[in-house]
């Protein structure tokens, strides 16, 4: 076994009897004459600013260049599929809006049309256009604080700024329709818990107007800035057959060229995307860039989304009948929807009781980072943030 | 209303029934059952052809993304609450022991879904393991997506897949003993302190504060 004289061997000191000061000297003359290049072992987390949260990630490397790359999750594992298991359907809808805190709305619509679907209930229309236009202004939120985020992580702090400051403007639409910035907690089996506050339409329709400007921003500033595309440009190319076997999804598939968006090609439940004038976009390319500029016409298609939804919304109750003390009857059932992150599902099994037997919960980012090792591998230190940046994942949505 | 009722009468979409007509073609007698529910294609195979379906799934029937590979465990759930006692804050599961819609053999079964990103369709696969040593193929060669989802259900419920390349754990720290999500593990938090729902309830500001029953009643 070659064993580096500068680090300590795991058994302690050598058993060399030789002078400290000419061991160290010894080691200097090895560095000088052998040039040993070792592999490095690096650290990235659990606690670092670029992985928004406590993923860590071992990369071995050689020189600059990622080896091999192992991301080690769990530090926020909640064990929300045992929990849930000690719960009611009310109960529930709380406990998983935790899983991915920037689109908090758009976590609970799937599990309540898994509900409603095995009880055989379906919203009134008008809750059906709330729910689908809080659900895209959730993906505005989370979409313009990608945006500024992704300028932050190529150096450029400015965009940041601009990213926080935007989606306040759809986070205070869902404040004032909801009561929270972040875990609204308003679907109700059934409907929704409130109407429309007064005045709301007018001020969302101005709001879209701002995030519809703060778009233009960001193309100009970012995505069309040659700096910014030589970071993101050809950087973590991910192939559309690899990403769909790894079960990336959402955006990030999107970006690799394949054209498969839930909000169009998945069962409408009970959201009225296919009442709306829209379009999926999708990139070519599969790289950092494709997919900053994928999430960029995101937002602006969710804006028009919503504009389109405020002129259409149809007057009428929000909640449908139903009865006081849910009980959902036997049955198993899978529902997957868009979420901003990708693909949001959850696998209900009832056994006619209050609560679920089982729920899986199939959460978008956990699919969209294992793709990581096979990604990163190869790949630059200063690129491998641009990567975990661009393919925008959130903790609680990893580790559920 | 109605028109839930008439969509669900015909259980099987068009690329669910040609996905029915093949696996029944490819599979022979190791499809055990199938059924549609709720817009769902739901197929229970025998566990030798576990790693088959998933070849057959991807380089036949389109289904290119793999959504989750999961585990579940029949056995009854712990008693939470007495049926008909008028504690609606925790679920009264039923006592006894029933496998789903297609069926099971025993306690544990694994579950996946796939989905085809051109055909806008997917189906979900269910099949049975062994009780005394729950193992079942990887689909790892076929899916490399389904690495993680191994890892989770191998650590959350013992089971084994053979040929994965390392099962390790995933969420939980190395040393952890049991597998949480199986029905006979405790959820210590329960344990120590019971669920408090409605007897937790705070009183409004200016209303007499709560003692136990006033707030129990509603």
């Amino acid at each position: 076994m070659k064993v580096d004289p500068r680090l300590p061997t795991p058994g302690g000191i050598p058993e060399v009897d030789i002078d400290p000061m000419l061991y160290r000297h010894l080691a200097g003359a090895a560095v000088n004459v052998e040039l040993d290049t070792g592999d490095m072992i690096l650290n990235l987390g659990p606690q670092h600013p670029a992985t928004h949260g406590t993923l860590r990630l071992v990369v071995r490397l050689d020189g600059e260049r990622v080896i091999a790359a192992d991301p080690i999750i769990g530090y926020m594992h909640r064990g929300y599929e045992k929990l849930v298991e000690y719960r009611t359907y009310p109960q529930i809808t709380t406990l998983i809006n935790r899983i991915d805190w920037l689109s908090s709305f758009a976590n609970e619509v799937p599990f309540i049309f898994a509900a409603e679907q095995l009880m055989g209930i379906e919203a009134p229309p008008r809750a059906r256009y709330i729910r689908t236009m809080l659900t895209e202004l959730s993906r505005i939120a989370t979409f313009l604080l990608f945006l500024g985020e992704m300028g932050l992580q190529v150096g450029a702090i400015t965009p940041a700024f601009y990213g926080f400051r935007d989606r306040e403007y759809a986070l205070n639409l869902i404040e004032a329709v909801t009561g929270g910035r972040f875990h609204p907690n308003f679907n109700r089996i059934g409907g929704v818990k409130d109407d429309l506050p007064w005045g709301w339409i007018n001020d969302c329709r101005q709001s879209m107007k701002k995030v519809l400007d703060s778009c233009d921003d960001f193309e100009n500033l970012v995505a069309g800035n040659p700096i910014f595309e030589q970071r993101t440009r050809s950087i973590g190319i991910v192939p559309r057959e690899l990403g769909a076997a790894y079960g990336v999804s959402g955006s990030n598939l999107r970006s690799s060229g394949v054209d498969w968006d839930l909000r169009r090609d998945g069962d409408p439940y009970g959201l009225v995307y296919d009442e709306l004038d829209w379009k999926v976009w999708t990139h070519p390319d599969g790289d950092s860039f494709a997919r900053y500029w994928v999430r960029l016409q995101e937002t602006r298609e969710s804006a028009r989304m919503v504009l389109q939804m405020l002129d259409a919304l149809p007057s009428g109750p929000i909640m449908a009948k139903v009865p006081r003390i849910i009980k959902v009857p036997e049955g198993e059932v899978w529902v997957n929807c868009e979420n901003p992150l990708g693909e949001m599902g959850y696998y209900i099994f009832s056994k006619g009781a209050t609560g679920p037997f089982r729920v899986k919960i199939r959460s978008a980012s956990f699919s969209n980072v294992s793709i990581l090792p096979w990604l990163l591998r190869g790949a630059y230190v200063p690129d491998v943030i641009t990567i975990l940046a661009s393919l925008y994942f959130i903790l609680g949505d990893i580790d559920r | 209303m109605a028109d839930t009722e008439a969509e669900q009468a015909p259980a099987l979409r068009d690329a669910h029934q040609q996905v029915l007509a093949r696996l029944e073609a490819e599979l022979d007698d190791a499809l055990l059952g199938s059924a549609g529910v709720h817009r769902n294609l739901i197929v229970r195979v025998r566990r030798d052809a576990w790693a088959q379906v998933a070849s057959l799934a991807k380089r036949a029937l389109d289904c290119d993304y793999l959504s989750f590979i999961a585990g579940i465990d029949w056995m009854p759930a712990p008693l939470l609450a007495e049926e008909g006692s008028g504690d609606t804050s925790a679920p009264a599961q039923p006592r006894e022991t029933t496998y789903g819609v297609t069926g099971s053999e025993g306690r544990f079964q694994v579950f996946a879904h796939v989905e085809s990103t051109a055909r806008h369709f997917g189906f979900t696969v269910k099949t049975d393991l062994d009780e005394a040593d729950p193992a079942v193929d990887t689909w790892v060669p076929v899916y490399p997506g389904a690495d993680w989802h191994e890892r989770e259900t191998w650590e959350m419920y013992g089971f084994r897949f053979d040929g994965h390349p390392s099962l390790r754990h995933l969420y939980l720290p190395f040393a952890f003993e049991g597998h949480p999500l199986r029905k006979d593990f405790p959820l210590l938090a329960r344990e120590v302190k019971p669920w408090p729902g409605l007897v937790d309830v705070e009183g409004m500001p200016g209303e007499p504060s709560s003692d136990e029953e006033g707030a129990v009643a509603e």
